[in-house]
């Protein structure tokens, strides 16, 4: 054979040999090497899971009655996508479907759009789920209209009606809560996006709802319990050929909760009578709230806000109309746990404190004059009048401000004066902040208010946010005011020309405004209520819980809450001793009289502070009333306000005298126990009984609450 | 025409039946025909593995095993034929052969006989429920016709004229245009290499050679830049030289093949437990994508041991091209080799990514009656070669 056949017979083999080698290296590299990556997506590929969402567990009052629980509703829902390939993007559809659900086509079609695009209307009535999520919307569906959707599939393409479990508010009482346990809602894309990568389990899906306020969302992973997962093997056409694992679904976890329902719907009927009674003396009484909390472990057994809503709204949806009177009546946020408010003579315990801490006598006679002035201003008594001298005790009784300016005053000039440096002592604002001011009190709720304590620091921090715009303003001269009030111009002028120079200074004012609750000072209701539960308890100023423990579905306790001290008062024993002593006098003998007269006081002393917080501008001042009973044996303190409500001992001190009528049981000025609001008189100790199908053990006979609340349902 | 009788290579002296009946068992390549059968029994089992899924809702889920088997008989036989044929009568129906695939090549575009599978109009209906892919033949009867025309000259020494050459061409070219028009891109392929090694090897000039295979390359630049190629033809070298760009269907095969591959690992699923197998995630696992099943259900193990088999043919198919007595065998076995070689190179390529995907079946392990049949009439004439040139040598 000649040699250029040899040679290229020869290189023909080579080739083959390399192209041989070629293949066992690639293959090598994709088996060995790189063979994990493809195993996982072999693993994706065929496996698909079938998530069932676990029931959502109930939450319960102190006593195991079911605050909320479940029911099943027949809810209709609507695939968008589907909608959308009909020839008129569905509007026939809609108009069919609003007609037999009787409803506006619009009130589904504001539903069905996404959170964020043009012409949506504002969370939480616009769509916020994912978008291959059908959406509900409506809920309660009768039987008979959704076996006509369900049976007409080609009029009502994209419409389907399932049957969901759904939240029930079985109101027990007639009891309201709905800030404390908040409502459900789709999970959001925010939501799904934080949890990018996770492949466990009991993650959140887009089908999932989830807590969205209150309690529901605080405790949303404890109550959602975890889904069923079913792994099913399937093909490339989708067929299932086998099951690869099934997981069962845990239910939700019970939440036993520290309210007690009987308590609760108390103290929303007072919380109620005492707006009533502010608007009975011409004012406006627009909000107000009130907290019950056991003072020996921050537990809170009853909290109202007003004005409020009907939580059972969000079941399947608010709709536009709804969403905007619940924004008009500003009844989302609880103003127990949100609102801030100045809280008047009621934060007279701090100035006391500090008067304590600083080394003044808490048993020496003070001057309480008419008035007090500084260059211009004059600093007045409002609630109270000219006393001479008199003791400290007796000026927190009967409330009078000058004495507190006096001292204030004095602590004031101690630190220097108008001389002073930021740094310089502010015993007031240290007082406050042990109390539990100006920091948030850690209750289990989202979003919770921290509130403001006035001092030296908020001085400079202020300032040095709003300098800018005042210095402007003072140049400027309020040009728009000028014209129609020249003389009111020149005042905010002169005022802002002051602030922009030396608005950081802690001035003479200042100090005296902030010794009576005034000024900048802004607190929460809960933060008042922790307060004195922390004088009552002699001085631990507990983190409010909501919550006792949380049970698992089958009656195990899956956590017990116990009390956490968020501070202790820093403060010598004689003061709290001192407060002690002086505030049952204030109930007996001072600002809080009125309100108590013929209140069996010998059997269940009460101590009590008043508050008529001045508001900026033309507004009635803010009705305070913070106390806590028995003053010998402190059990429960009780805070109620009011804002545009008046005197703290004309608007909320009878409804107060109200709440500790029914906490202890009192008739007249007779004392039983047995006819207190709460069961054997106290709250529980014992955790509910859960039988072993899930439903909670309730206290028998009127005391489940079950015979009034259907009274109110019909 | 008549020149093709006139061959004067020597066949070698019989000295009777009996002698030459032992002589055929003693001198058969045994290796080559030990590893072929055990290939196609590797197949066998591959093909059923992958074809189990498919049939399991049926009433005989062995039914296309059994299919597969009556092929695998079929094709033995026709090896043991192609075995049994000399030179003399090989070079004398060469033409005749050539002829016969050429008719069966353009069957299918006769309306009712033709069948369209996988865009690929390039099978014919046989009775029984069979069918026939005509282009597998034709690469034999190429190989066969080119080896004549290069072998011509009595002279060992010298090397085919530029006439030969051209003619040689021809036979190549025909049969290229009209599988080109059936769409057949990965036959196309295998033909092109196989008539440029028959060249190469016949000794031609290397002038002729570098020509030959720079003007391929021309071709298919310039057909695609006219347009000549269809636009998923393109889409199929694009798709392989990207393979994670987009995932439509040709991606969608690569990836697919390349997850069961790669999740095979060094021992694999184990047989009937790959979950892409046997989720059918692969499409034409029992054919064209075989390699896929062994990958995943064996692993590298596996799929090792199956190229070493297919590396044993490659190697006995170019040990018998080298001790070739004659040219023409030479060419013969050098064809052949080369046939199996690229095909298995692109069939095997194609499921690791790192060739464009076309729709040819892997020589031995695929099912598929028709190539089947023409790797064993391959294996045949293998050994033709090889009893040749052990009868020259006594």
């Amino acid at each position: 054979m000649s040699d250029r056949s040899n040679l290229r017979l020869a290189i023909l083999g080579i080739l083959v040999f390399s192209l041989l080698a070629t293949l066992v290296a690639r293959l090598f590299y994709l088996q060995v090497i790189t063979g994990e990556e493809y195993r996982v997506a072999a693993a994706n590929n065929t496996v698909r899971e079938v998530v069932d969402p676990a029931v959502r567990g109930l939450i319960l009052d102190q006593a195991g009655r079911p605050l909320v629980s479940n029911r099943t509703s027949i809810v209709v829902t609507i695939d968008r996508q589907e909608l959308r390939s009909e020839p008129d993007d569905g509007e026939k559809v809609l108009r069919r479907l609003a007609k037999i659900l009787g409803v506006t086509p619009d009130s589904i079609s504001e539903r069905l759009m996404p959170c964020g695009t043009e012409g949506a209307p504002k969370p939480p009535i616009c769509w916020n789920g994912s978008t291959y999520q059908v959406v509900p919307v409506a809920s309660d569906v009768d039987a008979q209209t959704a076996l006509t959707i369900m049976e007409k599939r080609s009029e009502y393409p994209g419409v389907s009606a399932k049957l969901e479990a759904v939240r029930e508010y079985s109101a027990p009482f007639g009891v309201n809560a709905a800030h404390i346990l908040g409502y459900l809602g789709p999970v959001t894309e925010e939501q799904l996006a934080l949890q990018e990568g996770s492949d466990a389990f009991d993650r959140l899906r887009k089908t999932d709802v989830v807590g969205r306020s209150g309690l529901e969302k605080y405790y949303d992973e404890q109550l959602r319990g975890k889904p069923s997962l079913t792994t099913l093997e399937v093909d490339t056409s989708g067929q299932v050929t086998g099951t690869l694992d099934q997981l069962p679904a845990v239910a939700g976890n019970y939440l036993v909760s520290t309210i007690d329902a009987k308590l609760q719907s108390e103290v929303e009927k007072q919380l109620v009578a005492a707006v009533q009674r502010a608007q009975a003396q011409g004012y406006p009484g627009d909000s107000g709230a009130a907290v019950v909390v056991d003072v020996r472990n921050g537990h809170i057994l009853a909290m109202a806000s007003y004005p409020t809503y009907d939580p059972s709204i969000w079941v399947g949806g608010v709709t536009q109309k709804q969403y905007k009177s619940l924004i008009k009546s500003d009844s989302l946020s609880s103003n127990a746990v949100q609102g801030l408010f100045a809280p008047g003579s009621t934060y007279k315990v701090v100035s006391t404190a500090a008067a304590g801490n600083e080394g003044y006598s808490l048993y020496s006679n003070y001057s309480c004059p008419k008035n007090v002035k500084l260059g211009t201003q004059v600093f007045r008594n409002y609630e109270s009048s000219a006393y001479g001298r008199i003791s400290l005790a007796r000026a927190l009784e009967v409330s009078c401000n000058t004495v507190f300016y006096g001292i204030a005053d004095r602590m004031w000039e101690t630190a220097g004066g108008n001389d002073a440096t930021r740094d310089s002592d502010d015993p007031i604002a240290e007082a406050a902040k042990m109390f539990g001011f100006g920091s948030a009190t850690g209750i289990d709720l989202p979003g919770e208010s921290s509130g403001r304590v006035s001092s030296r620091a908020f001085k400079v921090q202020n300032w040095e946010a709003k300098r800018e715009t005042w210095c402007a303003n003072a140049v400027a001269g309020y040009p728009e005011t000028r014209e129609t009030d020249p003389k009111l111009a020149d005042y905010y002028t002169a005022l802002d020309k002051e602030n922009c120079a030396d608005g950081f200074r802690w001035r003479e004012g200042d100090a005296l405004n902030a010794a009576i609750g005034q000024g900048d000072t802004a607190v929460t209701p809960l933060q008042m209520a922790m307060a004195y539960a922390a004088i009552a308890n002699g001085g631990t100023v507990y983190e409010p819980s909501l919550v006792k423990a949380v049970m698992a579905a089958d009656g195990s306790v899956v956590e017990r809450n116990t009390p956490t001290v968020k501070s202790t008062l820093d403060v010598p024993k004689s003061t709290i001793n001192f407060l002690k002593k002086a505030l049952p006098g204030v109930t007996s003998d001072g600002s809080g009289k009125t309100p108590f007269l013929g209140f069996p006081l010998d059997q269940i002393p009460v101590a009590s502070k008043t508050g008529s917080a001045q508001v900026t501008g033309d507004k009635v001042s803010t009705s305070w009333f913070a106390s806590y009973a028995p003053a010998n044996k402190p059990r429960y303190a009780v805070v109620m306000m009011v804002t545009q409500g008046g005197t703290g001992s004309k608007t909320s001190g009878p409804s107060v005298r109200k709440i500790y009528e029914a906490l202890f049981g009192v008739n007249g000025t007779n004392v039983d126990p047995s006819r207190s609001v709460l069961v054997d008189g106290a709250p529980s100790k014992k955790l509910p009984v859960i039988r072993p199908d899930g439903t909670p053990v309730t206290p028998k006979g009127k005391e489940s609450g079950n015979v009034i609340a259907t009274g109110a349902k019909n | 025409m008549a020149r093709f009788y006139a061959s004067t290579v020597s066949d070698a002296p019989m000295t009777g039946q009996a002698v030459h009946r032992a002589a055929y068992w003693r001198d058969l390549d045994w290796v080559l025909l030990i590893a072929a059968v055990a290939l196609t029994t590797l197949g066998s089992v591959l093909v059923w593995s992958a074809s189990r899924a498919d049939l399991a809702s049926e009433s005989d889920p062995q039914s296309y095993l059994k299919r597969h088997l009556i092929n695998v008989a079929l094709a033995l036989a026709l090896g043991y034929i192609a075995s049994r044929l000399n030179y003399r009568w090989l070079r004398a129906y060469t033409p005749i052969l050539y002829g016969l695939s050429l008719v069966l090549l353009l069957m299918p575009f006769i309306p009712g006989v033709g069948v369209t599978i996988a865009g690929a109009r390039a099978w014919i209906d046989v009775p029984g429920g069979f069918t026939l892919q005509p282009s597998e033949f034709m690469k034999i009867a190429v190989i066969l016709m080119m080896s004549v025309l290069l072998s011509e000259k009595v002279d060992i020494e010298s090397e085919p004229s530029a006439r030969d050459v051209l003619l040689a061409l021809a036979v190549a070219a025909v049969p290229i245009g009209i599988i080109l028009i059936q769409n057949d891109t990965g036959t196309v392929l295998i033909l092109g290499s196989i008539a440029v090694s028959i060249i190469a090897v016949s000794g031609v000039r290397t002038r002729w050679l570098v020509g030959l295979i720079g003007g391929s390359v021309m071709a298919i630049l310039i057909a695609i830049q006219l347009g000549l190629l269809k636009e998923y033809q393109v889409a199929r070298l694009t798709s392989f030289i990207s393979p994670d760009a987009d995932i439509g269907a040709t991606a969608y095969n690569a990836n697919q093949a390349r997850i069961a591959i790669g999740g095979g690992g060094w021992s694999g699923a184990g047989l009937f437990e790959g979950p892409q197998t046997q989720g059918k995630f692969v499409p034409v696992n029992e054919s064209d994508f075989i390699f896929t099943v062994s990958g995943e259900e064996l692993g590298f193990i596996g799929s090792f041991l199956l190229i070493a088999l297919l590396a044993v043919i490659l190697w006995r198919a170019a040990v018998i091209a080298w001790k070739a007595d004659d040219r023409y065998g030479r060419l013969v076995a050098t064809g052949v080799l080369a046939w199996l070689a690229f095909q298995m190179f692109e069939n095997i390529g194609m499921t690791l990514g790192i060739m464009p995907i076309t729709g040819i079946p892997l020589p031995f392990v695929s099912a598929g009656g028709t190539s089947m049949m023409a790797v064993w009439i391959a294996i045949g004439l293998l050994q033709t070669v090889r009893l040749h040139e052990a009868r020259a040598a006594m």
